[in-house]
């Protein structure tokens, strides 16, 4: 997730991410992580405790939280709620699919 | 390349849906153009399905059920044995385009197979010895370390300062992807092509360098099916 400019703070940020502020931690959905003692107000020890990466550019300053890392790449064995532009612009979902079977290829021009 | 075998399926009840992982996704269009596809042909400008589906190389393919269930993750998928595998090399090629012919030749993949388990697939349906158990998907699936979370967030700032029309300051950040998931050739050759003459001079190599390093048997994973 990019991040312009300063970034904002933990519940914010937290927000944009899918992420809520909760009295018991970090929580998304019914998930909840513990935070260290002292680190709720700190982006950088919140994005620590979950494992996701919080990176700047140090050339223009734009930052970035990426994924948490645990697991496998794959979360689950459910296809992604995927929502992409076709060639000519128009917008695609996957799930509109759904009762069909489907072979997804990912392929590029490079 | 992929018309022909969705024509022979669609009527079987198999709709097939690529996606470019293109950071500049024009350059996907022409190709798309020429294939005029009857499927739906979608363009990945942020490579956001690489990401969710931990996919390393193109092209690669994913089975989805009619639930919604993925049957088999990413792989390698070709809809028939591509012509690079026959190719001869030209009495007039340059001494690297030889090589690179020669080394194309050896590339591991075995696309009849493929294809046979995914007709089986969509005429069986879960019956299909190749439709795979949620649990058997996700223990084929890669391995989420902090390095791949790290390179993931690298390789959206670099792709986002493409895009921002700061190729200089996404080339550190494409570069620290590539270090820490060497493996992952969506990283490099994604990174070389929007560097075009300059790839091999910003990166220090090049697609033949990369793969007579690792062994051309090994560019593919072998199809486990």
């Amino acid at each position: 997730m990019i991040v312009e400019g300063t970034l904002p703070g933990p519940a914010e940020l937290l927000h944009r991410a899918g992420w809520e502020l909760r009295p018991e931690g970090a929580c998304r959905g019914d998930v909840c992580v513990p935070l260290p003692a002292g680190a709720r107000g700190d982006v950088g020890r919140i994005a620590e405790a979950l494992g996701m990466p919080l990176i700047q550019d140090a050339a223009t300053g734009t930052w970035c939280l990426g994924p948490g890392a645990s697991g496998r790449e794959l979360a689950a064995a459910l296809a992604p709620d995927l929502v992409l532009p076709d060639h000519r612009g128009n917008a695609f979902a996957l799930s509109s699919l759904l009762g069909q079977k489907v072979l997804l290829v990912a392929w590029a021009s490079w | 390349m992929w018309q022909e075998l969705r024509e022979e399926l669609h009527p079987r009840g198999l709709e097939v849906v690529t996606v470019a992982l293109d950071t500049d996704g024009d350059l996907a269009l022409p190709w798309i153009e020429q294939a005029k596809p009857t499927h739906p042909s979608l363009i990945d400008r942020t490579h956001v399905v690489g990401e969710l589906l931990g996919i390393v190389n193109v092209p690669s393919g994913v089975w989805i059920d009619e639930a919604g269930t993925l049957v088999r993750p990413p792989e390698t998928a070709y809809p028939r044995r591509p012509g690079f595998l026959d190719r001869e090399v030209p009495a007039d090629a340059t001494p690297e385009r030889a090589k690179a012919i020669a080394v194309t030749r050896e590339l591991r993949i075995d696309a009849e197979r493929y294809v046979a388990a995914l007709r089986d697939w969509v005429d069986r349906g879960a019956a299909s010895p190749f439709a795979l158990a949620p649990g058997e998907v996700l223990r084929r699936s890669r391995p989420r370390t902090t390095e791949a979370a790290l390179a993931a967030t690298h390789f959206e700032l670099a792709q986002h300062l493409s895009h921002a029309g700061r190729p200089d300051a996404a080339i550190p950040h494409f570069q620290e992807a590539q270090r820490l998931v060497p493996e992952n050739w969506a990283y490099k050759r994604q990174a070389w092509q929007l560097a075009g003459a300059d790839a091999r001079r910003l990166y220090g190599t090049a697609w033949l360098d990369e793969v007579l390093r690792i062994g051309a048997e090994n560019y593919y994973p072998p199809l486990e099916l």
